[in-house]
């Protein structure tokens, strides 16, 4: 009897609701513990990381304009499909060298982490939103909106439950992202972008890249269509190159350090807010009744 | 497609003549000379130099002030760092409160002085520093005292802490205004601060920092020094701080944010804008007219959220445009200490020069100019209100911010494409629109990307009312319960 010889799966980028390789022709291998090869890996170079800026500055008036209950089902969309996909997820966190019960923790926690976002999106307006009684007549009100393209350099300290969990709060505040992925530890972001692409998110909301922190931070900075960048535990260095990069387009910049991403203090809607702006707007109120009108 | 606009004339010929109805300086009191004001008392600086302060309606000099250099910004830090570790850290939530509500009351028992200093410095006219700056900027204090003990309640399952020292930089168009929107937030939240006022508008901020003093606010609380762009430098560069909050220009506030790129400093920016005021054909028309004039000849056009692009459907083009030169014709310019004037001097002749050159390149690109046609004073930096009609959406005078009271008019069919013009700008702090349709309102501000909108109506300002910008307008709200997020962590 023959053995049979495994399909192996390419990895590559996610651009625009599609899977392109890098316009670069390049590749990075990733190896295991033992040294052995597990993937090459789409090398992103500063071109890949434009084309997501467009795809997802395309995407983001659709993405912002949904309802938010629409937004949560997507999101609540995502967590299904990685409850369905779960042993491949585990199957790649032991590849990449996780212990057994290491994968199935960081699985659940990345699935319900997912929930926990979901059930956010049509929750964080009304707790961050205010009636502001002026002085005037007037009717003035406060309310968060996505801040626009958020660029994420994600954590390199785990595969899948750091991504997911810098990804969420992000889109579930009607933002649309670029993100890199670890570096070491790409594989699951892959993965997971397969789940995103099959789970009703509109194509450009979500854009992955695998590649070089060193080689491509300084273009996540200075990028004059990306309104916000998110990092994690960058060295002081990388975070002065960011700060200062930022700066030419007045960029937001989030600046978070490790985390214990199993934990409940790895979520929050503060993570939401992080990413939005305030709009306040005012409305004239009718003053022709003798009673005084206003809030 | 922008219409010529060179048969529309002002109809109304404006012979209505006023008495003058000039407010007494009497009533203000104003030293020869001001020093530092550095943990509770006014020192003379390390620097030993002193700069002119001018009334820009007549070029003469009101005092001379301070220049604080790298030596005094230290010692205001070091002051405001004592502070914080000690009495003021300390202090109870309920006792911080106390002192600002009582910052607050005396600024209204001082307002009349206030206002009239607030004219003679900055140029703006009597009845906007009496009726706008300086009560609301009493009223903001009063605002965030309330808030020092009940910050539990303002970030929900989050225990909140100060940053520190705040350095805190404002600008000169709406003086003790900006000093209030910065030091209120800060006090209440636990902070200390150092605020360095713009340097041709030094004056209301040190009438504060006298004001402080007579509050007994503990030494070193509230450091007020006085300088130039070499002192704000100093302050945004001293290692010490925890936090800076600006508000000015975007290109300095570019810089600032590369200055502190190498520091864990916390940042709050609210900078230029280029705001969108649309009107739709179902407008109110002469209620919008009186909304175009009021967002961008209010302060001299010295305003960031001013309605600086105005954008007409083509169906009501011509006859927004006769009601505004009618309008135009009918505003008073001259000695900002008058209560009848409605359009008061230009804060400084560099940024009369900066209005002249924008005036210069709008002709150039082809826009056709209309300005008042009223008289201006021998003396002082003045500037007639100004409108451009035929503009591109390319030219500069339809891109950048001048700062001034120069509109410039667009037109357009549909929503869609309004919309796209008026987010087509690297600014995002404020919008208007007007319409009596409430369904297109709320469409049309929901789009807007900016900071502010108003609806059918303009240039309102509030306590409660959180303010700051969208894109290269900043980051970080000032006013209401939102604006206490900038001064914790």
């Amino acid at each position: 009897m023959t053995e049979r010889i495994d399909v192996l799966k390419t990895y590559k980028l996610y651009i625009g609701g599609q899977f392109p390789r890098t316009e670069s022709g390049r590749y990075y291998a990733v190896k295991n513990a033992n040294g052995k090869l597990i993937a090459n890996m789409c090398l992103a170079s500063r071109k890949d990381f434009r084309d997501a800026v467009v795809a997802a500055r395309s995407a983001f008036s659709g993405w912002s304009g949904k309802s938010a209950f629409n937004r949560s089902q997507i999101l609540y969309r995502i967590a299904e499909m990685m409850e369905s996909r779960r042993t491949q997820l585990i199957d790649e966190l032991l590849l990449l060298g996780y212990k057994s019960v290491d994968a199935n923790n960081e699985v659940s926690a990345a699935i319900d982490r997912m929930v926990y976002y979901a059930g956010w999106c049509d929750k964080y307006q009304q707790v961050f939103s205010s009636v502001n009684p002026v002085a005037s007549p007037h009717f003035n009100f406060s309310v968060p909106e996505p801040t626009g393209v958020v660029a994420i350099v994600a954590s390199q300290q785990s595969a899948l439950i750091s991504l997911v969990s810098a990804i969420a709060p992000v889109i579930a505040g009607g933002n649309t992202c670029v993100v890199l992925a670890a570096e070491q530890l790409p594989l699951s972001a892959i993965s997971f972008a397969e789940i995103i692409h099959s789970s009703d998110v509109p194509a450009g909301v979500v854009n992955i890249l695998t590649g070089k922190v060193s080689e491509l931070l300084k273009y996540f900075a200075d990028h004059m269509d990306v309104n916000a960048i998110v990092t994690y535990q960058l060295t002081n260095q990388e975070m002065q190159l960011v700060k200062e990069k930022s700066a030419l387009n007045v960029k937001r910049v989030v600046e978070y350090n490790a985390m214990n991403w199993l934990e409940d203090t790895a979520q929050s809607p503060y993570f939401i807010t992080d990413v939005q702006e305030v709009k306040t707007t005012w409305h004239p109120i009718e003053t022709v009744a003798a009673g005084k009108s206003g809030y | 497609m922008a219409k010529s606009s060179k048969n529309i004339q002002p109809t109304l010929k404006f012979n209505i003549k006023y008495a003058p109805a000039p407010e007494s300086v009497s009533a203000a009191s104003i030293n020869e000379q001001y020093n530092l004001f550095i943990n509770g008392k006014f020192e003379k600086p390390l620097s030993k130099k002193y700069f002119d302060t001018i009334n820009p309606a007549t070029e003469k000099k009101i005092a001379s002030v301070a220049e604080a250099g790298a030596a005094d910004v230290d010692k205001a830090v070091k002051a405001a760092r004592a502070a914080y570790n000690g009495h003021w850290g300390k202090m109870p939530a309920k006792e911080r409160a106390k002192y600002i509500f009582r910052i607050a009351r005396m600024i209204q028992e001082r307002a009349r002085e206030f206002a009239i200093i607030e004219s003679l410095d900055g140029g703006k006219p009597i009845r906007e520093s009496r009726d706008i700056d300086i009560p609301l900027a009493a009223n903001h204090f009063f605002y965030y005292a309330g808030w020092a003990d009940k910050l539990n309640y303002a970030f929900p399952n989050r225990n909140v802490s100060p940053l520190g020292v705040a350095g805190q930089i404002i600008p000169w168009n709406f003086p003790l205004l900006m000093a209030a929107w910065k030091i209120a937030p800060a006090l209440a939240c636990g902070n200390t601060v150092v605020l360095k006022p713009a340097e041709t508008t030094p004056l209301t901020a040190l009438k504060l920092a006298e004001l402080i003093q007579d509050c007994d606010l503990p030494p070193g609380v509230v450091n007020i020094i006085t300088g130039a762009g070499e002192t704000g430098a100093a302050l945004v560069n001293h290692p010490d701080i925890d936090k800076i909050a600006f508000t000015g220009s975007t290109e300095v506030g570019k810089i600032i944010q590369r200055a502190t790129a190498n520091t864990n400093k916390k940042l709050t920016l609210e900078l230029g804008g280029k705001a969108a005021n649309i009107i739709f054909e179902d407008a109110p028309i002469d209620q919008a007219v009186e909304g175009i004039i009021n967002g961008i000849y209010f302060n001299q056009g010295h305003v960031c959220c001013a309605g600086s692009r105005l954008f007409v459907q083509e169906s009501v083009y011509k006859e927004v445009l006769q009601k505004l030169k009618d309008r135009i014709a009918t505003l008073i310019v001259g000695n900002p200490l008058d209560k009848n004037t409605d359009v008061g001097a230009i804060n400084s002749k560099q940024q009369l020069q900066t209005i002249q050159k924008y005036i210069a390149i709008g002709k150039k690109e082809g826009a056709e100019m209309f300005e008042s046609s009223c008289a201006l004073p021998n003396k002082g930096f003045f500037c007639r209100p100004t409108l451009f009609t035929n503009v591109a959406q390319s030219s500069r005078i339809a891109q950048e911010e001048i700062f001034g009271p120069v509109l410039a008019i667009q037109t357009f069919r549909t929503d869609d494409e309004v919309i796209e013009k008026a987010n087509n700008t690297p600014y995002g702090l404020s919008a208007g629109v007007w319409t009596n349709k409430g369904s297109r309102i709320f469409n049309i501000t929901t789009r807007l990307r900016a900071g502010v909108v108003w609806a059918n109506t303009y240039n309102k300002f509030d306590p409660v009312s959180p303010f700051g910008g969208y894109k290269e307008s900043g980051f970080g709200r000032e006013g209401g319960l939102h604006g206490l997020n900038a001064y914790v962590k």
